[in-house]
């Protein structure tokens, strides 16, 4: 595991793992919204990849998709707003997630590139461990981690094959739906993280339904980090180029109730 | 047959060449790896092929004529003759009358393949896309006849332009949901249709309208639609004793060509043309020719031609039929393009309107505006063959459903 990724999840709680959409609404925007997330208490960054055709993702994300893509935003630019957030924050895991056509329409230099502007790994939502060979030998020749997701559907039997190749951390889909619409007990999530840590020495992270300081202590009690994506679109959807104040008060609500359930 | 047959693909990856696979969320993978399993055993299931069987025969109403169209031929070759050529030319044209089938396509045929796989699945409820609106009512029509609840995902655009099929629909008692988010069309009602079946994934059966899609439904679709070709193989056999020289088919998705394309493919003497839509014209972006205008990429869960721009962004087609107005084409068109086993033209919007007119005028037969994509091509490769070629159009739908924008375009106020 990355340096960067092992401090973040070696702490004695459970890591904050944050997501926003490159260039929603504009790419000095999410800079902005991207220093508030460090600033709120952040451990982890997601930063989504837009496009436009987002299949797993709920009304929050699929409008943060085309806000950004409507001001312009592109692969590279998102490697560009990546660079700039690294030049500033050193110790931050950052982590690419999104869609496979972009990333094949970038080309095969995309994981050298990202590496270089300080990506410690990247998720691609529509690459099974099936189809790997597209992209799987270049991260990790590159040194990219590929996070894979484990979900409600993903049994004993097909388990080992979604944690081969997998590194970085796991990320655990806590229900089957898409981003942002409910969120699954914190009793069956905590069974499903125990039935992975069985198999992986990956931390295991889980998402998909946070919204709540209360909901993300409940699932820090269970879990390695806890992943909030859509609430965080939506404010910044809400609040425009005044989103960062907001995002920082609502990240930190966040990060106060899991360190208290530490 | 020596040598690689053209028609054993996928392979067990369910990959055409460097098309196809499985690039969906990992929710819905082990579906998919059920529905595969699933399918593999109704095929070795006779009951199955006999189920099936009965219900085109006596549901649908095949097998389909195949018709030989001789009015049109004859002013296919009185118009060869003006303009030009020895005078001898002017292939012979019949069309496989699948517009006759039950619902007025050939949707059917895969949609009632795809319930009997619901059926065996233990599923109790189907969801599916439409464009036009034909794949929503032959769904929403089996749905029915099984009784169970069905939900269409549709464009609200297209729900606007296409109204007498929402309505269709509603009477077959299916639910149809207007799809706003991205541009409101074919597209994004299968992105639309998609999320509803991940959060549904224990209960529901995505019925998916053409030869695209994750493995294996660019397989299992083909394999319905193969009987199109296979029927009309027999036919022609009978009406003429051999094969035909050319295969003509519109492609949207690609479902009803390679029902067509798939039973010749082994034979080399057939010439086979599948035919994209030009809308306005190759030239700008108001087309929907994803081989001609598009470049590989991923979509809806496989790899194949898409309507992309040069960051990877999916862009919308363009098609005066709704039908055709889909940004990619199945897997297996992409690898018969590639290997150039198969043809792959264009028809604007405009030969695709004349085509229809024409068709109406000849032989008492209105096309859909798909199909009349595929006759706008005849017309102009029978021209220039011999009067002893055969060629077999697929004559897919029909028009019915496309008066008011065939009404629109010519300026006729209904
Ligand atoms: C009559 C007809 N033909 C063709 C198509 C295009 O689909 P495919 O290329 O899968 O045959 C449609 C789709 O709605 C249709 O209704």
């Amino acid at each position: 595991m990355s340096a960067r990724l092992e401090a973040a999840f070696g702490k004695n709680r459970a890591a904050l793992v944050t997501f926003v959409t490159a260039g929603d609404p504009s790419a000095e925007a999410t800079l902005e919204v991207l220093d508030a997330l460090v600033a709120g208490g952040a451990d982890v960054i997601e930063l989504g990849m837009p496009f436009t055709d987002p299949m797993a993702d709920g009304p929050s994300i699929q409008a943060g998709s085309l806000r950004a893509l409507k001001a312009g935003m592109t692969l590279k630019g998102t490697l560009e707003i990546a660079r700039r957030f690294r030049a500033k924050h050193d110790g931050v895991p950052l982590i690419l997630m999104g869609y496979l056509n972009p990333v094949l329409s970038y080309g095969l230099s995309f994981a050298e590139d990202a590496v270089a502007a300080g990506v410690d790994g990247c998720i691609i939502v529509d690459l099974p461990p099936e189809e790997d060979q597209e992209l799987g030998p270049s991260f990790r020749d590159a040194g990219l981690h590929f996070i894979r997701l484990a979900t409600p559907t993903t049994d004993a039997a097909r388990l080992p094959a979604v944690l081969s190749g997998a590194s970085g951390f796991l990320y655990y889909v806590s229900v089957a739906g898409v981003t942002g619409t409910r969120a699954a007990e914190a009793p069956d999530i905590g069974e499903a993280v125990a039935a992975i840590k069985r198999e992986s020495n990956l931390p295991v992270a889980v998402g998909f339904g946070i919204r709540t300081p209360q909901q993300a202590a409940d699932v820090a009690r269970v879990a390695d980090g806890v992943v909030v994506g859509s609430a965080i679109v939506d404010l910044v959807g809400q609040h425009g180029h005044g989103a960062p104040e907001t995002v920082r008060a609502y990240v930190q609500s966040l990060a106060s109730a899991i360190e208290a359930a530490a | 047959m020596t040598g690689k047959s053209l028609r054993a693909g996928p392979d067990t990856r369910g990959h055409f060449g460097a098309f196809g696979g499985r690039y969906v969320a990992e929710t819905l993978m082990p579906l998919i790896l059920e529905l595969e399993r699933e399918y593999r055993r109704a095929q070795a299931d006779p009951a199955f092929k006999a189920e099936f069987e009965d219900l085109l025969r006596h549901y649908v109403g095949r097998p389909s004529p195949l018709y030989y169209a001789e009015r049109m031929t004859e002013a296919v070759r009185q118009v060869a003759a003006q303009t030009g050529a020895d005078g001898d030319t002017g292939a012979k044209i019949y069309l496989k009358r699948d517009e006759l089938n039950h619902t007025g396509a050939h949707k059917i045929n895969n949609c009632i393949g795809q319930i009997l796989l619901a059926r065996r699945m233990g599923k109790t409820r189907i969801i599916a896309e439409t464009g036009a609106g034909q794949h929503g009512v032959a769904t929403a029509t089996v749905c029915a006849r099984f009784g169970l609840p069905c939900t269409i995902y549709m464009g609200a655009r297209d729900m606007e332009r296409q109204q007498p099929n929402v309505f269709r629909m509603r009477l077959l008692g299916a639910e149809v949901r207007g799809v706003t988010a991205g541009r409101a069309t074919l597209k994004d009602a299968m992105n639309e249709a998609l999320r509803d079946w991940v959060a549904s994934v224990s209960d529901t059966y995505y019925l998916i309208g053409t030869s695209a899609g994750p493995h294996p439904y660019p397989e299992l679709v083909r394999d319905f639609q193969s009987v199109i070709g296979t029927e009309a193989k027999a036919q022609l056999q009978e009406a003429e004793g051999r094969l035909p020289d050319l295969l003509v088919a519109a492609i949207g998705g690609g479902s009803n060509a390679i029902g067509l394309f798939h039973p010749f493919l082994d034979d080399e003497s057939v010439r086979i043309i599948g035919v994209e839509a030009a809308g306005k014209g190759l030239d700008g972006a108001d087309h929907a020719a994803s081989l001609s205008g598009g470049r590989p990429g991923v979509l809806h869960g496989n790899k194949t031609y898409l309507l992309q721009d040069e960051d990877g962004q999916i862009t919308e087609g363009h098609s005066i039929s709704a039908g055709l107005d889909y940004p990619g084409i199945g897997p297996e068109h992409s690898w018969l393009h590639e290997i150039g086993r198969v043809e792959y033209r264009s028809a604007t919007d405009q030969d695709a309107l004349d085509a229809f007119q024409f068709l109406c005028r000849t032989e008492g037969i209105i096309p859909a505006l798909e199909p009349s994509h595929a006759l706008a091509v005849v017309r102009k490769e029978a021209a220039a063959m011999s009067r002893d070629d055969i060629i077999i159009a697929n004559l897919c739908g029909r028009g019915d459903k496309d008066i008011f924008t065939v009404a629109e375009a010519l300026g006729v106020e209904l």
